[in-house]
């Protein structure tokens, strides 16, 4: 446990030398303000908007829950940001600048360095993700008195797609040099977030292509699943035409949700870790 | 009682390129073996095997009796890596702690103090990895070899940055390290240094074991010159053991010996005849 701890901590100070939680900081502080100033007029001009007679548009719900969504995918990109840097060079980088090999030969072994690791970025980004979901949450409480009917799990569901992100990193630092993995990491993101949009195209459309296309990526990527299900728990409020608009938006949410996903997302997370286990084990440092 | 580090058979391939071919080599317990040969000869894959960084291809790598690489053989082993660095942002000290941590040493502050001395950076205990020239960050990698006190020592080029006094601090301790029995395998291309420390030599070229001795049986007789009267005369193939003869069958041969000197090849000419001047 010592060990553990004391790698973690390696690891955090490291972070903290490269400034990488300065930059990330500063980028949240300003979102959290654009996000503050966004709600506060959102919510000021609600009375404002007025649909037509014959359609019944809960606006409140409306606006909190596509703000929340926009402060969601927000929070997983900074969130993504965050775990990437603290990792993308965790075996290859720190092995290139001979930084690693005083390490690995001391007997607390490969796979207790490389879990360290883990954990301590997963430990670093958890806490994170939830603090900016949890001020985003309280943002939109203050500014429109509007909260989700789902609390927690939309953000532990976020905060488990940027560890899934982070174990995917892991893997990528042992096979692949800093600059190579940061890149395919943050492609994969990409790849995610559009095959997200994809599937809700998709729906809007009923293309079965588009959707089957989706599907397969929100299976592929769990942490872009995880994170859609968050949306659809946080519209599970909205009915009717309110829910029907925003099912059409970019913050809609999942068509592939519940514990299936959860357990695969958990599964794959497994899975990550156990082949960057293998790969580091067998890399030549 | 096992070897303090064994290697058995090794090979190792990158690709196409074979870079061991099947050495053996030993260093016995409270041994000092130096490893020699020119740049891309294998030494440093050879040393990370027996680190456990570097996968055998074939072959067999043990620490104490223990395969390389496993829990037991790190437990008693320090090293130093040829190409290393310490975060620039922590002190001296700071690097010597996170090692003890990690080599679950309880020497405490009284093992860094001591190390530091042996390294001759007591004065550069707070001073940060980054403010510190290259020598004494490689005293400093030394002294984090020596950190929990091993019984196996891998330096891979330990002096390679360091001015004569820091090399010299490194061979002193060194010696003293072989007086507290421990084992040393040292990978350098300073054979004044390799001479003056090691007890035996091993020289290896394009993955292969060409040469292993002593320092002493590695510098082969060339011969006794003879001065008399006539002028020197060298007689060739004769060693240490045949000059009083020599001199001998010259006094009764009516000559006049005016001196006599055993000639040896140096360790220097011994490499440079085992690796057929090959630098890389």
């Amino acid at each position: 446990m010592s060990a553990v701890l004391t790698i973690a901590g390696y690891g955090f100070r490291e972070a903290v030398r490269r400034k990488v939680f300065a930059v990330v900081l500063v980028l949240t502080a300003v979102f959290l303000f654009l996000f503050w100033l966004a709600s506060h007029y959102v919510f000021g001009q609600l009375s404002s908007i007025s649909p037509p007679a014959d359609v019944h548009v809960d606006t409140r719900t409306f606006a909190g829950a596509f703000l929340l969504g926009l402060a969601m995918f927000a929070t997983l990109f900074l969130g993504v940001v965050l775990a990437v840097f603290l990792t993308l060079g965790v075996v290859s980088g720190d092995a290139e600048r001979g930084l690693l090999q005083p390490l690995v030969v001391r007997p607390v072994g490969r796979a207790t360095l490389l879990l360290s690791r883990f954990l301590g970025a997963g430990i670093v980004c958890v806490v994170y993700v939830l603090a900016v979901y949890g001020i985003a949450l309280g943002i939109i409480d203050a500014a429109g008195h509007w909260t989700p009917p789902a609390i927690a799990a939309p953000g532990l569901e976020l905060a488990g797609g940027v560890v899934i992100v982070i174990a995917l990193s892991l893997v990528g630092s042992v096979v692949l040099s800093s600059t190579a993995n940061g890149i395919a990491i943050f492609m994969l993101f990409g790849a995610g977030l559009v095959a997200g949009l994809l599937g809700t195209i998709g729906h809007a459309l009923n293309s079965h292509t588009i959707q089957h296309a989706s599907t397969i990526a929100a299976w592929a990527l769990p942490f872009e699943a995880l994170y859609q299900d968050g949306l659809r728990l946080i519209s599970g409020s909205a009915t009717g035409v309110t829910s029907f608009l925003l099912q059409l938006g970019p913050f809609g949410g999942a068509y592939i949700h519940g514990w299936q996903i959860r357990v695969w997302a958990a599964a794959y997370l497994a899975i990550a870790l156990a082949v960057a286990l293998l790969a580091f084990r067998r890399r030549d440092l | 009682m096992p070897h303090a580090l064994a290697v058995e058979g090794l090979e190792k391939r990158y690709g196409p390129v074979r870079a061991l071919k099947g050495v053996d080599l030993a260093v016995e317990e409270g041994e000092l073996v130096g490893l020699l040969g020119p740049n891309g000869a294998g030494k440093s894959t050879l040393v990370k095997i027996a680190a456990g960084l570097v996968r055998p291809t074939r072959g067999r790598a043990e620490i104490a009796g223990s395969r390389a690489g496993s829990r037991a053989a790190r437990a008693g082993l320090g090293y130093l890596a040829e190409l290393f660095r310490f975060p620039g942002w922590y002190s001296a000290d700071e690097v010597l702690e996170l090692h003890q941590r990690l080599a679950r040493s309880n020497g405490g502050a009284a093992e860094r103090t001591r190390l530091l001395e042996l390294v001759a950076l007591a004065d550069a205990r707070d001073r940060r990895v980054d403010g510190m020239s290259k020598g004494m960050q490689q005293r400093l990698g030394v002294a984090q070899a020596l950190v929990g006190s091993p019984r196996v020592l891998l330096l891979d080029e330990p002096t390679s940055a360091l001015d004569p006094v820091g090399r010299r601090t490194v061979r002193l301790l060194l010696e003293e390290l072989r007086t507290r029995g421990v084992s040393v395998l040292l990978n350098s291309h300073l054979l004044s240094e390799i001479e003056l420390v090691c007890d035996r030599v091993a020289i290896l070229l394009a993955g292969e074991l060409v040469a292993a001795g002593s320092p002493a049986e590695l510098s082969r007789p060339r011969g006794i010159e003879l001065e008399t009267e006539e002028g020197v005369r060298t007689v060739e193939g004769a060693s240490r053991e045949d000059a009083p003869r020599l001199v001998a069958e010259a006094v009764a041969a009516g000559r006049k010996v005016y001196g006599v000197r055993v000639l040896t090849s140096t360790l220097e000419e011994t490499y440079l005849e085992a690796v057929g001047g090959e630098t890389s």
